[in-house]
């Protein structure tokens, strides 16, 4: 059995009056990738911004039931320490209008990293994402003057820099082209080595092609949990049946 | 009759080309003006000397120099106080009826003429404070006066700066404040900047609130507590009273082209800021 590096209990959450979690019981294993579908406003990036609290961000949130981040109450976890270990990349590639180069820093900085290591950090994070041949020699250009894709991946270097554990991605490759949504699932899959790697997606097919396990959520239920394999092939649940064929959605 | 529209369309190009014309050729005529008039008796000596015989003769130094200070003091006051309510009203706070009360309340202050200021200005610090006709009540009366426009600006701004920049700097473990430092106000600072561009041309340009405040000495201000008087002033006292139309008009040509160099020195700046964060 392997552990949950992050997992939920019986967790409701409301925005205002719209009951957008319903008692929600989640785990995401350790070093895998598990992948959140569902049809829009079923509820997934709602649940995966409970790991890194992103819902604070929001006026009129009520959440109830536990959320345990490496076996940890996130009631007892310091926001700071949690964000530092559980990063996010956001659905559009959203770099700081700054040099590439303070992009990449921003965060050491915010953690008090010693200026000494950041040019090595630097480079690590950008061989991480394979940017860093294209890169090197333009680190002191602004970020926005890259294409999207190459955006999208300074963003994952970003978060990498601040080494979280878990990384969460909200729908990571929806504003990117096909070509570079290969790339970024590629990316996923070298990661997924050192990280814990939760998705959330709306391509049934990506979530096939790089999830260990997938979570099928419907109108703020986790309807179905298990390895991608089995859900996609014999899902258990005829909602998540018919969401696969393509019957609704 | 229906107009063809290819007609319309011809005739409000050329409408408008005629408004944007006329705009500029009003403002090309006034300093014109003020270049040919003024020009001949401009030199060094004019800039540097200090005026005789009520400003008939001489030159303008002390006014340059009180100029100078009274914006610099009024800007440095009203800076910090305008950028941090500004702050305050857009990142530190949510909607509701104090902020609300605050906003009417700056809209409300943009709108009292100058001369009520300069009133206020004259009761509160010159009287009520003891600090009499001085640099310091001229600058803080200055400062109440430009500071709603140095907060409207900054808070539009401010609230300009994508959300998506504040989430994602929240989320990589920054504080709100490391996020206002950080993110916010770099990207906002071009904004910022031609708000207090605006703020020094009010405050060049002010008599009313400055002679009520300031006083109108021609001696140089050496302390906080000494009168003086802006070339502004100057150029009201020396026409108004005819003095000297000639000295009138050389004061005039300091003050346009001071304020056009403000303009060029804060273009600059600003070109230099977007260069680094857009």
């Amino acid at each position: 059995m392997q552990t949950c590096a992050l997992s939920t209990r019986q967790l409701n959450l409301w925005y205002g009056l719209f009951h957008a979690l319903k008692n929600v019981d989640f785990c995401v294993y350790a070093n895998a990738i598990t992948a959140l579908i569902g049809p829009s406003g079923c509820g997934k990036s709602t649940l995966l911004r409970c790991f890194n609290r992103m819902n604070d961000l929001i006026d009129d949130v009520i959440i109830k039931g536990s959320i345990h981040v490496e076996g940890r109450d996130l009631s007892t976890i310091d926001i700071i320490e949690l964000r530092r270990s559980v990063g996010m990349v956001f659905q559009r590639p959203n770099p700081f209008p700054f040099s590439i180069y303070d992009n990449l820093v921003y965060g050491l900085q915010t953690h008090g990293i010693a200026k000494k290591c950041y040019p090595d950090i630097v480079e690590r994070c950008l061989r991480a994402v394979d940017l860093w041949d294209d890169l090197k020699d333009r680190l002191h250009k602004p970020a926005l003057e890259l294409s999207e894709e190459m955006k999208q991946r300074l963003c994952i270097a970003r978060v990498l820099t601040i080494e979280p554990r878990i990384i969460l991605l909200d729908e990571p490759c929806s504003a990117l082209d096909p070509i570079a949504t290969m790339k970024i699932e590629e990316l996923m899959i070298e990661l997924k080595e050192r990280y814990t790697i939760l998705i959330v997606t709306h391509n049934m097919q990506q979530a096939a092609r790089v999830s260990d396990y997938t979570g099928f959520m419907l109108l703020g239920e986790l309807v179905e949990f298990g390895e991608t394999s089995r859900i996609f092939t014999s899902p258990s649940d005829e909602r998540t049946e018919g969401y696969i064929t393509g019957r609704f959605g | 009759m229906r107009l063809p529209p290819r007609f319309v369309n011809t005739l409000v190009a050329l409408l408008l080309d005629l408004v944007a014309l006329g705009t500029v050729g009003i403002l090309v005529v006034i300093v014109c003006v003020i270049v040919v008039k003024g020009i001949a008796y401009i030199d060094l000596n004019f800039l540097f000397t200090y005026p005789e015989d009520m400003g008939r003769h001489g030159g303008v130094f002390p006014s340059l120099i009180g100029t100078i200070f009274l914006v610099a003091l009024s800007i440095c006051f009203a800076t910090p106080l305008g950028l941090g309510t500004a702050i305050y009203l857009t990142e530190y706070t949510k909607e509701t009826m104090m902020t609300k009360t605050i906003r009417f309340g700056v809209e409300s202050l943009a709108g009292i003429p100058s001369i009520l200021y300069g009133l206020f200005g004259f009761i509160f610090f010159v009287i009520k404070l003891k600090m009499g006709w001085s640099l310091i009540s001229g600058a803080l009366t200055l400062t109440i006066m430009i500071l709603p426009t140095i907060i409207r600006t900054s808070e539009e701004a401010i609230k300009a700066v994508p959300r998506s920049l504040r989430i994602v700097s929240h989320s990589l473990g920054a504080t709100l404040w490391e996020t206002t430092l950080k993110v916010v106000l770099p990207c906002a600072a071009p904004g910022i900047l031609t708000g207090i561009m605006l703020s020094i041309g009010r405050a060049v340009g002010e008599t009313a609130a400055v002679i009520f405040t300031m006083g109108s000495s021609l001696r140089l201000p050496t302390s906080l507590f000494d009168s003086g008087r802006t070339l502004a002033v100057h150029f009201y006292i020396l026409a108004r009273e005819g003095i000297s139309m000639e000295k009138a008009y050389a004061t005039a040509l300091v003050l346009v082209v001071s304020i056009l160099a403000v303009n060029i020195l804060a273009y600059y700046i600003m070109h230099k800021v977007i260069a680094k964060y857009s």
